[in-house]
């Protein structure tokens, strides 16, 4: 164990699995620069063949992991920004995603692509995307969105041994957050499996990467008002681990789902949806939706800001629902 | 030479060619009867490209198709049972009945997909070459992609990636001069698509789509030279698809001109027959071949015929390595 960044988590999952898998190889715009400190070292370690500079060819180099894996390799495909992916979208959702299924189970693709939720810096629309909703309504990709640095190395290890094709979200905000991380190469956390990160009885606030932490915060606020929230971050958002949701909502009675992406048809939509759908009868409020408005988003920070899933606004939903059950009579 | 073998190569070239033509002809004709769902895109006139293509690969070396795609697998050495069962829809197809017409694929013959989305063959292609490269084999990747395709960019980025990383891959354009209804020259900027290796450095070779011996020797020099760690080659074969863009769509989509007859009559299969009987290869051994093939299409379709269709799992089945369930809302109707 040791306290290191979430950055650091995803070098380490990487150069473990490296030397774990000759098949293991990492491609992308200069990785080998080494821009965000994810591959530092690697050139020496693993030498040039396996640490591939792209040309600026989404499409190409994210197309050519899929069929480096139909014939035996374990690529990771670092796209950087999450962005990045729009140009791709042909090879990801016509190649990547369906090559198993229409060729009848003959296509294996065992790749994962990488890229960060860069967002609430002042990078404008094109730059600040978190597209993840996107990517699960398509069926045959595995996604990953960790909120914490132990997550994070746990997810890409399991990400990068699976056999099917995983997308990782990695979420900007929580790049240099520490977090105690194991050092056994065997630290694999399962795809599908979410996790309890608060107890607490009066509500269930559920978040989508780095709204785990805005949630963590807002519910050590409402603790200060006697409201005891729990948290679920499901890490993975597919699979969902829907019944760890619903277990925790028929507990508490109550749903708040906090999603840094756009509101319409966001994982926060899909996972107050499976409350409404399995949990209806528990309900004691509405399931509320705390996420970014459908805006884009602007480059000034007096403008910027005030559009993500805040503590403020996840205490005042969680007041409304509270305060709206007390005011039903009895 | 005279000799006619079993295993004389000439003889599997135009075996190859026959089978393709024999098997379309069949689908074409049972699809008109209603018993094949779905769109049917037939190779016919374009089998020297696919075949002369395929006949210079070595079982074990990759190939990329296109939605056109009975052609490929067919000339890389693919049975038919399993190819004529898909196009039923049949458990026993070759993608379990889940791909279908546009996407006859037998990654047992080295195939990585025939894919539907056009050009999208491109960065496949390069990415197992990469692979090839990278384990250290000395298998080459050939993609086949269509004049319609040249024009997207996937295309492109996969030449550009092979190009610059020197891999072993094969870029075969077969230029049927039609994408769908529209003619190359409405399309496709410039006199050839071969002459785009140019931009990458690469060579970019133009070849008589029609004469499989042409074909062949021409993939043959790309697959020694990308053997060879020498990179990637554009290769062009001017070719000419008979039928519409799909069969049965109603009207004809595809406007014929007078050339129309001209390439009619530069048959591939015709021209190679002849070159055969020329060397000296008995018309006998030949019509016993078409004879043979006849056999072996009736029998994919008796085949193909009785066999089951797809319980409804099956259509859960393949997402991911581990089987979906099938929900319940969905199952109490199935």
């Amino acid at each position: 164990m040791a306290r290191v960044t979430y950055l650091e988590a995803i070098h380490q999952a990487q150069k473990e699995e490296m030397a774990r898998d000759k098949s293991v190889f990492i491609m992308g715009e200069d990785v080998r620069c080494n821009v965000f400190g994810t591959t530092t070292g690697f050139v020496d370690q693993f030498g040039e063949e396996r640490v591939r500079d792209t040309p600026i060819s989404e499409n190409g180099f994210i197309g050519a992991a899929g069929g480096a894996a139909m014939v035996g390799m374990r690529p990771i495909v670092d796209a950087t920004i999450s962005s990045f992916l729009f140009p791709a979208m042909d090879q990801i959702c016509s190649i990547i995603a369906k090559s198993r299924y229409i060729y009848g189970g003959q296509a294996r693709l065992p790749l994962v692509i990488r890229s960060c939720l860069f967002y609430g810096n002042s990078n404008a629309a094109q730059h600040s995307d978190r597209p993840y909703s996107m990517f699960m309504n398509m069926p045959g990709l595995k996604i990953i969105a960790p909120s914490n640095a132990s997550d994070m190395k746990g997810l890409l290890k399991a990400a990068i041994r699976s056999d099917d094709p995983v997308l990782s979200f990695e979420d900007s905000t929580c790049w240099m957050a520490k977090g105690e991380v194991s050092d056994d190469v065997d630290h694999v956390i399962p795809l599908g499996k979410g996790d309890i990160k608060r107890e607490g009885s009066d509500l269930t606030i559920i978040g989508v990467a780095g709204g785990v932490n805005v949630a963590l915060n807002a519910a050590k606020k409402l603790a200060e008002e006697g409201i005891s929230a729990e948290v679920i971050d499901p890490r993975t958002l597919v699979p969902l681990d829907r019944e760890l949701i619903l277990q925790s909502v028929r507990k508490t009675g109550r749903a708040i789902c906090v999603d840094p992406a756009h509101m319409t048809c966001s994982a926060a939509s899909e996972i107050a949806a499976t409350i409404v759908e399995h949990a209806f009868d528990a309900l004691r409020g509405p399931v509320v939706r705390v996420t970014t408005p459908d805006t884009h988003l602007p480059f000034s920070p007096h403008i910027e800001k005030p559009l993500y899933p805040s503590v403020e606004r996840i205490v005042d939903a969680a007041r409304r629902i509270i305060g709206a059950e007390r005011a039903v009579p009895a | 030479m005279t000799t006619t073998g079993e295993n004389d190569p000439r003889l599997e070239k135009y075996r190859r060619m026959q089978r393709i033509r024999q098997f379309e002809a069949k689908a074409e004709a049972i699809h008109a009867a209603g018993e094949i769902p779905g769109a049917l895109h037939t190779y016919a006139g374009m089998e020297a490209s696919g075949v002369g293509a395929c006949i210079a690969l070595r079982d074990d070396d990759y190939m990329v198709g296109t939605h056109r795609s009975h052609g490929h697998p067919i000339a890389k050495g693919a049975k038919l049972r399993p190819l004529m069962a898909e196009l039923l829809g049949k458990v026993t197809g070759i993608c379990k009945g889940k791909g279908g017409s546009m996407h006859l694929s037998d990654f047992s013959m080295g195939s990585l997909g025939e894919t539907s989305i056009v050009g999208s063959g491109g960065p496949v292609a390069a990415g197992a070459a990469l692979g090839a490269k990278l384990q250290g084999l000395d298998r080459v990747a050939l993609c086949f992609f269509g004049d319609g395709a040249s024009s997207e960019g996937a295309i492109h980025e996969g030449m550009n990636l092979a190009a610059v990383w020197s891999l072993p891959a094969i870029f075969v354009c077969e230029n049927n001069r039609f994408g769908m209804s529209t003619p190359t020259d409405k399309a496709v900027a410039g006199a050839n698509v071969a002459d785009r290796a140019h931009g990458y450095g690469i060579p970019g070779v133009i070849v008589d789509g029609q004469d499989v011996d042409a074909v062949e020797a021409a993939v043959r020099e790309a697959v020694d030279r990308a053997r060879a760690g020498k990179g990637p080659t554009l290769i062009e074969t001017k070719t000419y698809r008979y039928g519409d863009h799909a069969v049965n769509m109603g009207r004809e989509l595809t406007p014929r001109g007078p050339e129309h007859d001209d390439w009619v009559a530069r048959d591939p299969i015709t021209i190679y027959r002849k070159r055969l009987v020329e060397a000296g290869v008995a018309d006998a051994d030949l019509d016993a071949i078409d004879s043979a093939i006849a056999d072996e299409v009736a029998d994919a379709l008796q085949f193909a015929r009785d066999s089951d269709y797809p319980v409804f799992a099956e259509a859960f089945d393949h997402v991911f390595v581990d089987r979906l369930p099938i929900p319940a809302d969905v199952s109490a109707h199935a």
